[in-house]
Formats: structure tokens, sequence, C-alpha cells
């Protein structure tokens, strides 16, 4: 790993720069002025090759990020520009996502939206003969009216046929539909792993980096306390889109319900 | 009653739509964002605003403030419904001034009930 090779580096400096110590301490003490003064120069050299050393390497590290990522980009343009890269294909793969679950969604209610005024139909006819029939059998019914119905009960058990085969292929091509979920969920399995690979590699930068700073006397790139509890207060009310986990979290509610008791607690 | 629907998720925008139709609403107009409604609202004559939190352009929480900075939109009736769940935004929401929080994923029986209790209140 680059980041051992850092802290070997750091180590094999550290030691240098405390031989040197000793012997400046040793010419100091000797009133070597002049070699003591070559020692310092020498430490000087020794920190400033360490420090383009350990920075180069950090360059490198992030070159190799780039290239695992097969991240094309046009670096002379400000700003650079991304032509192709893993992450750009995981963008697009997640765009495709969106694309699909939409289609499903509209294509399902489509379903549902032809289907639901011929069950409704069929109900409000089934209905009304219903009562004719009940009508029927308390022989309040005249030999016309009889006719009428017998007709209307034909045309009925025909409408039955071809509106249930309406709704059973209505419902087959909804459960098809939901077939998409086994495309998103191969897409969505790949975009994960991607993921995980540039936290690694960032992770990995990020203790370089770190390793570099000790070393260099760098400044801190810490931020102070202020802006950081700025940053959370920010970060309360901050959306973060639908809760994946809410019975483990304690900022957040897992049904209207709580909303509800959340609100009129407070007097809303 | 002329209702506007906000959400940047056309699905949803869909959803809402016929879930407001069946309660026998069928007078409703969309918007992908805060920035595309806060001109139709302000040209438009709405009487109720149903609108999402997280959307690209304007957040939701934005065009209800927005809404009740206005004039002449202020005391619009605003019902959130979104999949936004910290405690801390509801109450940011509720400080706000909206008149209704609905969460993702919601029940046709959840929505009924919110726009009964708001138009009880206004009316």
């Amino acid at each position: 790993m680059t980041s051992d090779v850092q802290l070997h580096h750091n180590q094999e400096f550290l030691s240098e720069l405390k031989e040197c110590a000793k012997l400046l301490s040793e010419k100091l003490q000797g009133d070597q002025y002049e070699e003591a003064s070559q020692l310092i120069h020498t430490m000087l050299e020794a920190r400033d090759r360490h420090i383009f050393q350990s920075v180069g390497r950090l360059t490198r590290g992030l070159h190799n990020a780039i290239v695992n990522f097969h991240v094309d980009a046009d670096l002379s343009e400000e700003p650079p520009r991304v032509d192709s890269s893993e992450i750009r294909d995981a963008s697009n793969r997640l765009n495709y996502v969106i694309e699909l679950t939409q289609k499903a969604a509209e294509k399902t209610m489509d379903m549902v939206d032809e289907a639901a005024p011929i069950a409704m139909n069929l109900g409000q006819e089934a209905s009304v003969l219903r009562d004719q029939w009940a009508r029927l059998k308390r022989r309040e019914m005249g030999p016309d009216e009889f006719r009428q119905l017998y007709a209307r009960m034909d045309d009925f058990l025909a409408q039955m046929a071809t509106g249930t085969e309406q709704l059973s292929r209505n419902l087959q091509d909804i459960i098809l539909e939901q077939g998409f979920q086994d495309l998103t969920g191969q897409v969505l399995k790949r975009v994960i792993g991607l993921i995980s690979d540039v936290e690694q590699d960032l992770v990995s930068l990020v203790r370089i980096a770190g390793q570099v700073e000790e070393i260099t006397g760098l400044k801190s790139l810490v931020e102070d306390g202020d802006e950081q509890t700025d940053l959370k207060e920010k970060r309360k009310t901050q959306a973060e889109g639908p809760q994946i986990d809410a019975a483990t979290r304690l900022d957040v509610v897992s049904s209207q319900d709580e909303v509800d008791d959340l609100l009129s607690s407070l007097g809303f | 009653m002329k209702i506007l629907i906000v959400d940047d998720f056309s699905t949803m925008r869909r959803i809402i739509k016929n879930l407001l139709r069946d309660l026998g609403f069928s007078n409703t107009h969309e918007a992908d964002d805060g920035v595309t409604a806060l001109p139709m609202l302000r040209s438009g004559d709405f009487d109720f605003l149903v609108t999402d939190w997280n959307m690209p352009g304007m957040t939701g929480i934005d065009l209800l403030r927005a809404v009740r900075a206005d004039e002449k939109l202020a005391a619009l009736p605003v019902l959130m419904v979104t999949a936004e769940a910290k405690r801390d935004q509801i109450i940011e929401a509720a400080q706000a001034g909206v008149n209704g929080y609905v969460v993702k994923p919601f029940t046709a029986q959840a929505l009924k009930e919110k726009i009964e209790k708001i138009f009880e209140r206004v009316g």
C-alpha cells in the first residue's frame, strides 16, 4: 500500500534528521560553526527533498485513482472536462434506474386506470340485475319486464366474459411490469460496488495525505470549531430523502402517527 | 377548488392527482419544481398547494417560505407530502407555516384526513 511506503519514508526522514541533529549538537559544542552551518543546510535540503517526494507520491496516488476509475478527461480545460469514467457510467446507470422505475409505475397505473371502470361497470350492472332478480323471485315481475331482464342478463353475461378477460390481462401485465425490480436491482448492485471502491481509494489517499502533512509540518486542514458547529446545525434540517433506517434513529419519525403526535405536542 | 400539485417525480404527481380526484377534487394543476410553481401560484388563483420537499431548483420548504412572504399568497393553505421524516424538518415546516405534513409512503386515508383537517380549520 502506498501509505505504508509513505510511512517508511517518514521514518527514514526522521532518523536522518535525528542523526543530523546529534551531529549538529556536537559541532556547536565544539564551536565548529562552519560545519554546523553546513549541517543545517543539509537538513533543510533533506526536508525539501522529503516534501517533494511525499507530494509526488500523493500525486501519483491521485493519478492512479483516476486511472482505476477509467476517468477519461481533458485536464487542460478549465474546469477539466470528463469525457467518460466509471463514475459517469454509474451515473448513467442510475438514471436508467429512474427511467425504468418511472416507466413501470406509469404502465402499471395505466393498467389500473383501464381496469377500474370495467370493474365498476360490471359491479353496477350486477347490482341492478340482483335487484331485478329479487323482484322476480318475489313474483313482482310481469312478462314484459321478465323478457327485458332475460335479455339484459344475457348481455351482462357476455360483458362479464369480455370484461373479466380484459381484467385478467391487465392484472397479468401489472405483474410483468414489476420485472423492473430485477433489472434495477442488478444495476444498483454494480453501482454499490463502484461506490465502495471509490470510498476505499479516497480513504487511502486521505491517509497518505495525513502522513505527508504530519511529517512535513504543513498546516493542519482541520476546520476550526465554529465552522464545525455551524455545519452540524445546518445538517439537522438538511433534506435526507426517504429514511431507510427510521427505527434505529432518534431524530427521525417512522409513521404518519408520529408526525401528527410531534406536531400536536408543539401546539400545531 | 383549484389545486396545485408540486413534485419533481411525475409518478407521484399522478398518484396525488388520482387520489384528489377520488376525493372529488378534479381541478388540479401540476408543477415539477418550486421554481416553476411560484409564478403559477402568483398568477393563478389557486386555493390549495400540495408540495414535496426535495426538489432540485427550489425546495418545498423554500417554496412555502416564498408563499408565506408574498402578500397575495400568504394565506394559501399548504400541505407538504414528502419522504423527509426528520423531527427537525417537521418542526421547521410547522414553524414556516405549513398547514399539514404527510410523510411518504402514505395512505389515501391519511391524505384525506389531512385535507379535511386543513379545510375545516380554514373554512
